[in-house]
């Protein structure tokens, strides 16, 4: 059952078309992110949702009503802002019991609710306390709290965590999923953080320069991106040139080098496609049999931590490996030949 | 002990070339605040031949021409304050969250920046030339409008004349500043009350004013200061026919009809309090917001 859902939705600021023939549906409790780099229309796409932008064209509806024309206060959506908003003359309760408190309803029922909200984000003993006596952490919790403090049919969440050191935007991200699950409150996050948008979301939508790139689950977004687009924005990724060689068999060429896809549909004989090879889809030979063996050399090796990246020459193009850094692991040494491989899977053709 | 008595030498040279960055601000404090000040305190204790007097600062309060000079003093700058705040604010408004084009924003902070310091006998006198008996303007309402303000009661060197002509600068002292408090006003604080359900009147009264409120009180508290320390602007205008603390002062100690320097020494000292209080009220209200906004 959808219960928020976007019609054809386009949004232009004089000639520049920010939003172009954007639909989705939202099922009820669904967590749906959007990612894409900054002026890809996102925010755009939440501020119209909010009611803060008027879509040039197309309709918003929230369980079947159409919403598109109504005043931003009319809306009964929750939104937390980058900037937390959080009003810095009131308190941590009374920030909270705004929205309630506008809305006249019982102070009885004001002081139970801004309870509730506030043993929801772990935050009772800073009742009394103001904005800037909290951290920015804290201050998007309260945020948060204050959104959901109204009950709304929508939360709308615009890059909250990027304000945020790293270490809290782990923790408030699992916080924030985890509310917003125990609520069953059907949520839409603004991001240009694609591990943000893999980890939180049951759906997410890839957008570059106002349009839909593709949607789907985390699983889907980041092993089946449909363009390159999608596949260089979400996570990382080798891309490179490539003729097709037989179609039937999957066989491609990459200077020279041999590659088989299994991906390789709609394309014959001499055409020139664009192919994509995660980095951690390529290993050495020497740890597991694979398809496409290809004669490499290496070219540099960076330690990321847990992983190691290794790039490598082949022919004349150059791709990323990764591989996880163990006590075990044996590398080669710069300049060195080697061989390394990837399954048939491995290999994506994109759409351009 | 030996490597301590090395390293003193540097940290003194270090710590001196620090004092020296500040030494023009205590400069200034002793020779245009402390040594003023202290010569005013000891002068009001003075008579005119030099000996120790309480007589000056009794006189202050029970002088029934100097209580009633303190108390239009204070009445024409609580008025132009009042006057000019809530001008200056309108105004302020407008050109920041008002939605007035740009380009007039800027002619009317320079305009504003001009006219906040345009008083004394310039201003004065161009008063007297548009609203004075035969001020162009009064010459205009009076042929075309049938109109004859002084008639009608108005008066350009009383009360009501002064304190108009003192909101020609207190006005835009006000816009001046007023209009970075109203950009400091955030659009997502405006967002998010009606994201929750607030109308612009809920929004404004429950937020932005609040917020706003001890930059307008600071503000007005400082163009209560300004008016209350004109001097030639009023003198000028009015040749001292309204007996503000001012003019009193002048007047005691230019001794043309009245002369009692001490008097006037004491007169400047209660100014001075009444000043002092003002300014501590908007440096409270100042760190206040700040402490809001940080």
């Amino acid at each position: 059952m959808t219960h928020l859902a976007l019609k054809n939705i386009s949004k232009q600021f004089g000639d520049f078309v920010a939003v172009r023939d954007f639909n989705l549906d939202v099922k009820k409790g669904e967590f749906v992110s959007f990612l894409g780099p900054s002026g890809c229309g996102k925010t755009t796409t939440l501020r119209m949702i909010a009611g803060f932008e008027i879509p040039s064209s197309g309709m918003i509806s929230i369980e079947g009503i159409d919403i598109t024309d109504k005043a931003p206060n009319q809306r009964n959506v929750g939104m937390v802002f980058q900037s937390y908003a959080l009003f810095p003359n009131m308190t941590v309760a009374q920030n909270i019991g705004f929205g309630l408190q506008v809305r006249k309803e019982k102070e009885s029922d004001i002081k139970d609710r801004v309870k509730e909200m506030l043993s929801i984000i772990h935050m009772e003993e800073k009742a009394n306390s103001y904005p800037y006596q909290l951290s920015g952490g804290q201050m998007q919790r309260v945020a948060l709290a204050r959104a959901l403090a109204i009950r709304p049919e929508v939360l709308l969440l615009d890059e909250p965590l990027s304000a945020l050191d790293a270490k809290i935007r782990v923790s408030l991200r699992a916080e924030i999923r985890s509310i917003q699950q125990k609520l069953g409150i059907t949520a839409i996050y603004v991001t240009h953080d694609q591990e943000e948008a893999l980890s939180l979301s049951d759906r997410i939508v890839v957008m570059n320069v106002g349009e839909m790139e593709q949607v789907g689950t985390p699983f889907e977004t980041y092993n089946f991106p449909k363009t390159r687009f999608v596949a260089n924005f979400v996570g990382s990724l080798n891309t490179a040139d490539a003729e097709v060689l037989d179609p039937a068999s999957g066989l491609l060429s990459v200077d020279g080098a041999r590659f088989s896809s299994s991906d390789i549909k709609g394309h014959k004989k001499g055409d020139k496609v664009k192919i994509a090879i995660r980095p951690e889809r390529f290993s050495f030979l020497s740890e597991e049999k694979k398809e496409n063996i290809v004669d490499c050399t290496i070219e540099n090796i960076t330690f990321l931590g847990s992983v190691v990246r290794i790039r490598v020459k082949i022919g004349n193009t150059k791709f990323d490996m990764d591989t996880f850094n163990r006590p075990s692991l044996e590398l080669p040494k710069v300049g060195e030949k080697s061989q390394i491989a990837c399954s048939r899977k491995a290999v994506l053709v994109l759409d351009e | 002990m030996a490597q301590a008595t090395k390293s003193n030498g540097p940290r003194t040279a270090a710590s001196w070339k620090v004092w020296l960055g500040v030494a023009p601000f205590f400069l200034f404090a002793v020779l245009f605040l402390l040594m003023p000040s202290f010569r005013l305190l000891t002068a009001s204790f003075s008579t005119p031949e030099g000996s120790f007097t309480f007589d000056n600062i009794l006189q202050l309060f029970t002088e029934p021409l100097i209580v009633n000079s303190y108390i239009l003093s204070i009445q024409i700058s609580a008025v132009t304050a009042l006057g000019g705040g809530i001008f200056g604010f309108l105004l302020a408004y407008s050109v920041t969250v008002g939605g007035l084009p740009k380009p007039l924003r800027s002619v009317l902070i320079t305009f504003s920046g001009v006219a906040s310091n345009f008083a004394g006998v310039p201003l004065a006198f161009a008063f007297v030339a548009t609203l004075g008996r035969q001020g162009f303007i009064t010459a205009i309402l009076k042929d075309v409008f049938n109109l004859n303000v002084y008639d009608a009661g108005f008066n350009l060197y009383g009360f009501a004349g002064l304190s108009l002509v003192y909101m020609y600068f207190q006005f835009p002292l006000m816009v001046l500043i007023m209009a970075p408090a109203l950009d400091g006003l955030k659009r997502e604080w405006r967002e998010a009350a009606e994201n929750l359900g607030a109308n612009t009147t809920q929004y404004w009264l429950k937020v932005a004013m609040p917020v706003l409120l001890p930059s307008i009180l600071g503000a007005m508290i400082l163009l209560f200061g300004n008016a209350f320390g004109a001097y030639a602007t009023a003198y000028a205008l009015t040749g001292g026919r309204l007996g503000l603390v001012t003019i009193q002062i002048g007047a005691q100690i230019r001794g043309d009809v009245l002369y009692n320097p001490g008097l006037g020494y004491a007169m400047a000292v209660g100014m001075v309090f009444i000043m002092a209080i003002s300014l501590g009220g908007y440096s409270w209200l100042q760190a206040k917001t700040e402490r809001w906004l940080k």
